[in-house]
């Protein structure tokens, strides 16, 4: 493979990024800006708190999601089962979340564990399996879909304390998904940057022989990244089954579609290797903010598909661009 | 009269052509001039700028600034597909064949000769194009068969007869004999000859001497991406060449090493390594660091067995193919044995993955720098130490000012050439890369080091100083397996030779009292 040096002189590499993706990541914040400046100027809503705090909440969910699938797109992998675990996750949640049954942390860390379980299951298809992770993935969102209708009897699971129920809710003012959603990116960007098993993330992805060479249990590494993106999907559904204070065995739907065009636009390649939770973060708040912008503007859901997805590949056109 | 018959108005004229990537100054006004009918050598240590300006004619690279003439008009070359259609063509290092399709249908490929309807592409048609074009190269490759099942140098020749189809002018060869040998460097040689005297322009590029004196009529040298000198070749021998390249005048290529062995021979036989000569033990007692036995993996190698000592260097010879590499995979874990055993000072190990290889001190510097070696996406720093990362951290965590220091510590003590360690190691020349991978194997502090064609494609300085680390290792008392095809290198290095031929072990030689022929005989097929 043809490596053309980047052109840019005098380019100063900070210490913990791997890859310098400041370049990439100027872009994208240059596009947040100019974004958010006309809609500032177009509505007067927009550039309020109460809109900020929207925006922010509204991408919680997928923000917890892209960056758990940061994980394995960082390994050269892809997970497509993101939103049946979403509900999976929820209804076991829900199930376990009745008034007065168990105390709040039991049906939290449950749909975490299903959701890891679930990863852990999709980790060990493709590493000791050898299924492509596309083939392996494609099948656990059938089947986890399956067993979120099974747990659940094909209804909502509501009645649910409102202590449970207060993970949707604020704290201090600051939604606590938007709260939850800090948390797993600042942990997940120093993880990453910090630890041997997430340079080991990087060098997988980057060449996965090269990296077995070196001595690195590739198959473990693989096996930890589906299931850290599982257990932050098991997250991700049990927080949008406190919010929406049910457990839907049809929620989620297409969410692993969002999320992973989240962490593309944020300068993450598809084949591994590059990229980060940095990038992937300003991914999921552009999509946010152009969604509220749309919103907004009053255009109609029916356009605002069409406009995300233009989103989706011109970034990622322009990303190309830029790096040539 | 203007001209001279010799010296007709040059196929292809480079002018002054500059590159500057991430403020390196790649070439420095450079300038080179093809001629129909002759073959240009370009020479240049690795990093001195060949494939740069290659790639600048291939129109991989646009030039910063200078032109390119072509029949002395001035044309742009902005892509792949431009520099073809103007009759340049690139046989590149890596060879880009479509394995899955046949001889016939690669030679043809975008070219097919196809009915005007429907464009059904006309089988017979193309396999006579393919043969003819084969053909002219004198070359025999049956057309049916798919490209995966060719050897290497049958590839080179059906991109070769590509480039024909395409009616190139101009043919640039980049290293093509690094990965054949013997009888197929001969035959690619014919090829060449058969390709210069149709009128073909040919820049090849090489690191083997004796290969430019044979195939090149002209030689340009190129050093840190400046233009040195442009003579024909009957005006050089390898010395002054060498001279040109490195800038100063060198000692045969393994004087250093070499006397530095001898004397460390003499040492030894004086008196023994301190570990053997404890009074109550006997020579024999301290076990080798690794022996093999009766080691074999079906269709690779079968009863192979050695020992390798302390502070020896034990050198693998043989032809492509012949099983030696396997050997050294196997020892590492990348493609485990089927039998035998392994012993590592006496002990039977089992390995079957580089992790538990790397466990009993065995270390290794793959053949293949891309494939295996080097990870394209992290940095200089963090290729070096990827295999010894468990050093440089605090439990879980990466201790990032260690982890420079260790990484520093190996580009200073291998000189890698490199603007920071944090440069993505992808943009290093060939052989600081090939240092990186050295510097990684050795970080670990293995005591067993596997070194699988160690100067393969890289400049004859890096040669010199890997063979100078060669000999350091084995002064520092490490196991040392050696595998080479350049036959002077394996010679001059090993402390004792073993040829291998189609998967077995076919002779142990003494190095200082055989000679490249004996060497030939003994992995000749039978």
């Amino acid at each position: 493979m043809p490596c053309p040096p980047e052109t840019s002189p005098g380019r100063r590499v900070p210490p913990l990024a791997s890859v310098g993706p400041w370049l990439q990541r100027f872009g994208i914040v240059v596009g947040l800006v100019v974004i958010c400046t006309s809609l500032a100027v177009m509505t007067p809503n927009f550039a309020t708190p109460g809109n900020t705090i929207n925006v922010a909440r509204q991408i919680s969910i997928n923000g917890i999601l892209a960056v758990g699938v940061t994980y394995v797109l960082l390994t050269g992998g892809v997970d497509l089962s993101l939103g049946s675990v979403v509900a999976l996750a929820g209804v076991v949640a829900a199930t376990f979340a009745r008034p007065g049954e168990y105390p709040v942390f039991v049906p939290i860390l449950l749909g975490i564990l299903a959701g890891g379980a679930c990863g852990a299951v999709n980790g060990l298809v493709v590493t000791w399996g050898r299924v492509a992770p596309f083939i392996a993935t494609l099948g656990m969102m059938t089947v986890a879909r399956g067993l979120a209708l099974v747990v659940s009897g094909g209804r909502p699971v509501s009645n649910m304390s409102p202590d449970f129920a207060q993970l949707g809710g604020d704290l201090a003012g600051v939604p606590i998904p938007v709260l939850i959603l800090g948390g797993v990116a600042a942990g997940s960007w120093w993880f990453l940057a910090n630890t041997r098993l997430g340079r080991y993330v990087y060098a997988v992805g980057g060449n996965e022989n090269a990296a077995r060479a070196a001595g690195i249990a590739v198959g473990r590494v693989k096996l930890f990244a589906y299931t850290a993106c599982g257990a932050m999907a098991g997250l991700a559904g049990v927080v949008l089954a406190a919010r929406i204070t049910a457990g839907q065995p049809n929620a989620g739907i297409a969410y692993e579609l969002d999320a992973i065009a989240a962490v593309v636009i944020g300068g993450t390649s598809l084949s591994g290797g590059v990229g980060g939770v940095g990038g992937t973060l300003l991914g999921a708040l552009l999509m946010g903010v152009i969604n509220n912008g749309l919103d907004l503007l009053n255009v109609s859901s029916y356009y605002q598909q069409i406009v995300k997805g233009c989103i989706i590949v011109g970034a990622v056109w322009l990303d190309r661009r830029n790096k040539q | 009269m203007p001209q001279v018959p010799q010296s007709p108005v040059p196929l292809l004229d480079a002018v002054n052509i500059s590159k500057a990537f991430a403020g390196v100054q790649a070439l420095d006004d450079v300038s080179l001039a093809l001629r129909a009918g002759e073959v240009h050598a370009l020479m240049g240590e690795n990093g001195a700028g060949k494939s740069t300006l290659m790639r600048v004619l291939a129109g991989l690279h646009s030039p910063d600034t200078g032109e390119i003439r072509l029949h002395g008009r001035r044309v742009a070359i902005r892509s792949p597909h431009e520099a073809m259609r103007l009759g340049i063509a690139m046989i590149h290092q890596e060879l880009m064949p479509i394995p899955d399709l046949t001889v016939a249908e690669n030679v043809t490929l975008g070219r097919e000769p196809a009915s005007r309807l429907l464009g059904r592409i006309d089988r017979r048609a193309q396999r006579e194009e393919a043969g003819r074009l084969l053909g002219l190269l004198g070359a025999d490759v049956p057309l049916r068969r798919r490209m995966r099942d060719l050897s290497v140098a049958q590839m080179q020749t059906v991109e070769i007869a590509k480039a024909l189809g395409c009616n190139a002018r101009i043919v640039i060869m980049d290293e093509p004999t690094a990965a054949i040998s013997g009888h197929e460097v001969e035959a690619l040689f014919r090829v060449i000859d058969t390709l210069r005297r149709q009128g073909a322009a040919i820049v090849y590029i090489t690191h083997r001497m004796d290969e430019v004196f044979r195939v090149a009529q002209t030689v340009t040298v190129l050093r840190d991406g400046r233009h040195v000198a442009t003579r024909p070749a009957g005006e050089l021998d390898e010395e002054r060449l060498i001279g040109l390249m490195v800038g100063r005048e060198l000692k045969p290529m393994f004087a250093a090493s070499v006397e530095d062995k001898e004397s460390e021979k003499g040492r030894r036989r004086q008196q023994p390594p301190p570990a053997t000569t404890r009074p109550d033990d006997a020579a024999e007692v301290e076990p080798v660091p690794l022996a093999v036995r009766g080691l074999g993996r079906a269709g690779a190698f079968h009863d192979v067995s050695f020992e390798v000592r302390r502070g020896e260097v034990l050198g693998l010879a043989g032809l492509m193919g012949a099983g030696r590499t396997e050997v050294a995979e196997a020892l590492f874990g990348l493609k485990p044995a089927h039998c035998g055993a392994i012993l590592v000072r006496g002990k039977p190990v089992r390995i079957r993955r580089p992790a538990d290889a790397m466990r009993c001190g065995i270390g290794m510097v793959t053949e293949d720098r891309k494939g295996y070696g080097l990870v394209p996406t992290l940095s200089v720093r963090q290729n070096i130490t990827l295999a010894s990362l468990r050093a440089c951290c605090a439990g879980p965590v990466v201790r990032h000012r260690r982890e420079a220091a260790a990484a520093t510590a190996g580009i200073r003590r291998f000189h890698i050439r490199t603007a920071t360690d944090r440069q993505p190691v992808g943009q290093l020349s060939g052989g600081n890369q090939q240092k990186v991978v050295i510097a990684r194997t050795l970080m670990a502090e293995p005591n067993i080091v596997i070194l699988d064609e160690p100067t393969r494609g890289i400049d004859v300085g890096a040669k010199r100083e890997v063979y100078g680390i060669i000999a350091r290792l084995a002064r520092e008392g490490k196991a040392v397996i050696l595998i080479s095809s350049e036959l002077p290198e394996v010679l001059a290095l090993s402390d004792r030779l073993l040829v291998m031929r189609q998967g077995r072990v076919a002779a142990e030689l003494d190095p200082s009292g055989t000679s490249q022929e004996e060497v030939l005989k003994h992995a000749m097929p039978a």
